[in-house]
């Protein structure tokens, strides 16, 4: 077929741009999001009805959970399957507790070449180190918050 | 089995709210903005008495999100409080994610010093 800019009509043109443009996608993330998100948080209360039966308080079992979840997140990354999930999930891999802990095993590997010290030390915080920044901060403030309103 | 059913569900339906923000707000929202602003906004609906009936309805569904983790440091720090006075509101949320830190520490260390980074595919 012939190229001559007589085919580039306005209205060729902008059906050409809309199949350019990538595909609105967000209904799939979103459902994405919701099955693999729900699937950790179902994994999660299958692991705190476990801790629970072994005699935990449920504060006690909650934090138990935390800690089997943060080494599941931590090893999927370690073997490279959590980011593989993380390209579909989006925000269901983003917002479990897992994700915090892909968070700091992802930046901690990445930066391993720079050393155990600057590299693996300090590198591991990038992502993490403003969520306790900011988590330490907000509930020291509602802890002084909360005794002012005592007294 | 209807624990699980509801923590899927409401567990589901926060990550599905929070990819409907990322999606649809105009600015670039990195995972970093996420979690702080998910751990915070928990922390502070925690101290307003508003994420507790979320956690009595879902369990897990509510404290496996970082929006929990912000729940637990708001919980902790008032309890603290209760216990200790002034000093509680220093002590009492870290003392509360103690071992969601630490054991983020211990694994995210071993599986950096076990496990090399995949080439991107």
């Amino acid at each position: 077929m012939a190229f001559s800019f007589e085919q580039w009509t306005p209205k060729v043109y902008r059906r050409f741009l809309q199949s350019m443009k990538p595909k609105r996608t967000i209904a799939k993330n979103a459902l994405w999001a919701f099955f693999v998100g729900g699937l950790f948080c179902a994994l999660g209360q299958g692991i705190h009805n476990f801790w629970r039966w072994q005699g935990l308080n449920a504060f006690d079992g909650a934090a138990a959970t935390a800690a089997i979840l943060v080494f599941i997140g931590a090893f999927l990354t370690g073997i490279g399957v959590y980011d593989q999930l993380g390209k579909h999930a989006g925000a269901g891999s983003l917002v479990p507790i897992t994700g915090f802990a892909n968070a700091v095993v992802a930046s901690a590997m990445e930066f391993k070449r720079e050393g155990y010290v600057f590299g693996v030390g300090a590198k591991m915080f990038t992502i993490a180190g403003p969520v306790i920044v900011y988590g330490c901060l907000s509930s020291v403030v509602i802890g002084l918050i909360y005794f002012l309103r005592m007294h | 089995m209807e624990q699980i059913g509801m923590a899927f569900l409401i567990g589901g339906l926060i990550c599905l709210a929070v990819q409907l923000v990322i999606d649809l707000t105009p600015v670039t929202l990195t995972a970093g903005h996420v979690m702080v602003g998910l751990v915070t906004g928990g922390a502070v609906l925690s101290a307003l008495g508003w994420y507790e009936p979320l956690v009595q309805l879902a369990g897990a569904g509510a404290t496996v999100p970082l929006s929990g983790f912000g729940h637990a440091l708001a919980q902790g720090a008032m309890r603290s409080v209760d216990e200790r006075g002034l000093l509680g509101a220093l002590s009492g949320g870290i003392e509360a994610t103690a071992v969601g830190v630490a054991t983020a520490v211990i694994f995210g260390y071993t599986m950096a010093v076990l496990f090399d980074p995949k080439p991107k595919r």
